[in-house]
């Protein structure tokens, strides 16, 4: 049912997307096989779509995968050190290796997505007062700190502008050859669906998931590789996703519980309409001028945020 | 069988089990006692590979517990630990559902659901099924995890402390439940608990355990005596015969 909703929602968020700014005259024009409004659609507004939609799902089932094996709802990948890491990736292929392939910086990217979150895992694993909110404290700090390595080298090389510019995630700037990389987020988002009693059953803490035959090292590893791959893939195209990953899980688990193989398709397209809407909100609110997408997310994500917080350890 | 040979395990170089050898047979009640430290938890850790043993070996069904895969194992062997509460959301029907992991890795069958409306069924728990575990009870809460090892259909059911936080009432519940398992379902029962009245009247076998090692093993006629317990316990005990059922006094 509410997954039915969800996708009603998709569909006229995308159709309004596509056609938003465009004068009705244009709309005919299109109808009729008008060329240039057709080029526009193609070669902005279908891949402006698109990328919504693939980061949006990339963030909320990244944030849902995290907070599951770390057993911690307020852990998504911008609480755990993942997109702080991916970013000082991006500066590292920057300033050592620009003429990389596209695909090249991604995996790079990836590995320092990766180093981060295991370093976030590591540090969770040694520390023994892992009350609810102190460990998304931790891995703020944690990421706060690969910040300031990323800043700090990023005015001796003089890329500020370049690094700030995946501090705040943007799709005005995606046109068609500039996001396809997302594309590789749908085989992970599948594997993830795949994976998902798995991750539940990690969830439920590590002698339980033993107890029941689980491989439960490899199941982490596994989880931790999906979401810094799709951490990589957002931030090297769109770039930060602010709260995401943190708020969309938790409002659909609120609903439908932690079971990941009943929520996790709803999850992954809340994601998509929350990030399509928020693109919208983006663009209307002060037209014909655009506020960044990690804006308008960040301020909604943030009353969300302060509410689950506030709402307390209930779970 | 479940066989113990010399197992060890040590803490920085301190032996918390120390070279125990046990056989435990099929179809019967065994419950670990033994005061705080005697190495009861960290025994069945090892036989239910949660842990792995420094020395010695675990021999189960004849075949040493490092050669199990984990799926066979998990399908031989359960385990409920009273300090691993399921802090997720889920409801009781899904819990018990993932006790048929080891045999479907998720994708259940009609076989495996209809194992798990037996579970749920056997124990009395059809009607709250779609409950969330956060809404229940202690008493409840023990039940689904019981009907979720249940599900899992293992001929050996290990339990530490299944009676932690429970009233009398419940109490006795749970434990004539272990013993309507052996009997009704041949299972193989294995339990740490520290309320030696219910290891006396519950068991077919009690281990008593002292630092480590094995202090004492028999049936409870033999086991729930002064000469044995007094020493273990450090306390002076009274025990009287009520209804053939040997009950201590030591409060």
């Amino acid at each position: 049912m509410h997954n039915i909703v969800l996708a009603l929602c998709l569909a006229i968020f995308s159709i309004l997307s596509l056609v938003l700014g465009l004068s009705q005259f244009s709309v005919v024009k299109l109808a009729t096989g008008e060329d240039l409004v057709s080029q526009i659609i193609i070669l902005s507004r279908i891949p402006r779509v698109a990328s919504i939609i693939m980061a949006g799902m990339a963030m909320a089932i990244g944030g849902l995968i995290m907070q599951q094996i770390s057993k911690n709802r307020f852990v998504s990948p911008t609480t755990a050190g993942t997109i702080d890491a991916a970013r000082f990736g991006m500066l590292v292929v920057l300033i050592l290796f620009p003429r990389f392939s596209a695909f090249g910086k991604m995996l790079l990217v990836f590995v320092f997505a990766l180093g981060g979150s295991l370093l976030f895992m590591g540090i969770l694993g040694r520390i023994k007062m892992r009350n609810v909110v102190f460990v998304p404290l931790l891995g703020l700090m944690l990421g706060n700190v690969i910040g300031s390595v990323t800043t700090f080298l990023a005015y001796r090389y003089d890329l500020v502008q370049n690094v700030n510019t995946w501090l705040t995630g943007n799709f005005a700037m995606i046109t068609q050859g500039r996001y396809e990389l997302l594309y590789f987020s749908l085989p992970l988002l599948m594997a993830a669906f795949a994976y998902a009693d798995r991750f539940t059953l990690a969830g439920m803490g590590e002698e339980f998931a033993v107890g029941l035959g689980l491989n439960y090292k490899q199941v982490v590893t596994v989880g931790l590789v999906i979401v810094s791959l799709l951490s990589a893939l957002v931030v090297i195209t769109v770039g930060r996703i602010p709260f995401l990953g943190l708020i969309v899980p938790n409002m659909v688990t609120l609903y439908l519980g932690d079971n990941l193989r009943k929520s996790i398709a709803t999850t992954a397209l809340a994601g998509a309409v929350f990030l399509l809407g928020a693109d919208l909100l983006g663009r209307v609110l002060i037209a014909p001028y655009e506020i960044p997408i990690g804006l308008t997310v960040g301020v909604a994500g943030s009353v969300v945020f302060l509410y689950l917080l506030l709402r307390g350890e209930r779970r | 069988m479940i066989e113990l040979r010399d197992v060890t395990k040590k803490y920085d170089g301190i032996p918390v089990v120390d070279r125990v050898s046990l056989t435990i047979e099929k179809g019967t009640v065994t419950s670990f006692i033994g005061p705080n430290g005697a190495g009861k938890s960290t025994l069945l850790a090892i036989i239910s590979r949660l842990l792995r043993q420094d020395g010695g070996e675990v021999i189960i069904d004849g075949i040493p517990i490092e050669k199990w895969g984990s799926s066979e194992l998990a399908r031989r062997i359960s385990i409920l630990k009273q300090s691993n509460q399921v802090n997720l959301r889920l409801t009781i029907r899904e819990l018990v559902s993932f006790g048929r992991f080891p045999y479907s890795q998720g994708h259940l069958t009609a076989g495996d659901w209809a194992a798990v409306d037996q579970a749920l069924a056997y124990m009395k728990l059809t009607d709250i099924q779609h409950k969330y575990l956060h809404q229940l009870s202690g008493g409840q809460l023990q039940r689904a995890y019981i009907a979720m090892v249940i599900a899992q259909d293992t001929d050996y059911i290990l339990l530490d402390e299944p009676l932690n936080n429970l009233d009398m009432r419940h109490a006795v519940d749970i434990m004539k439940t272990l013993r309507a398992l052996v009997q009704d379902l041949g299972k193989t029962v294995v339990t740490v608990i520290h309320d030696i009245n219910f290891a006396s009247c519950y068991s077919d076998c009690i281990v008593v355990m002292d630092q480590g090692r094995i202090a004492c093993s028999g049936g409870p006629q033999r086991i729930i005596d002064r000469s044995v317990l007094c020493d273990v316990y450090e306390l002076d005990f009274h025990i009287e015969t009520v209804n053939n059922q040997r009950i201590c006094v030591y409060y």
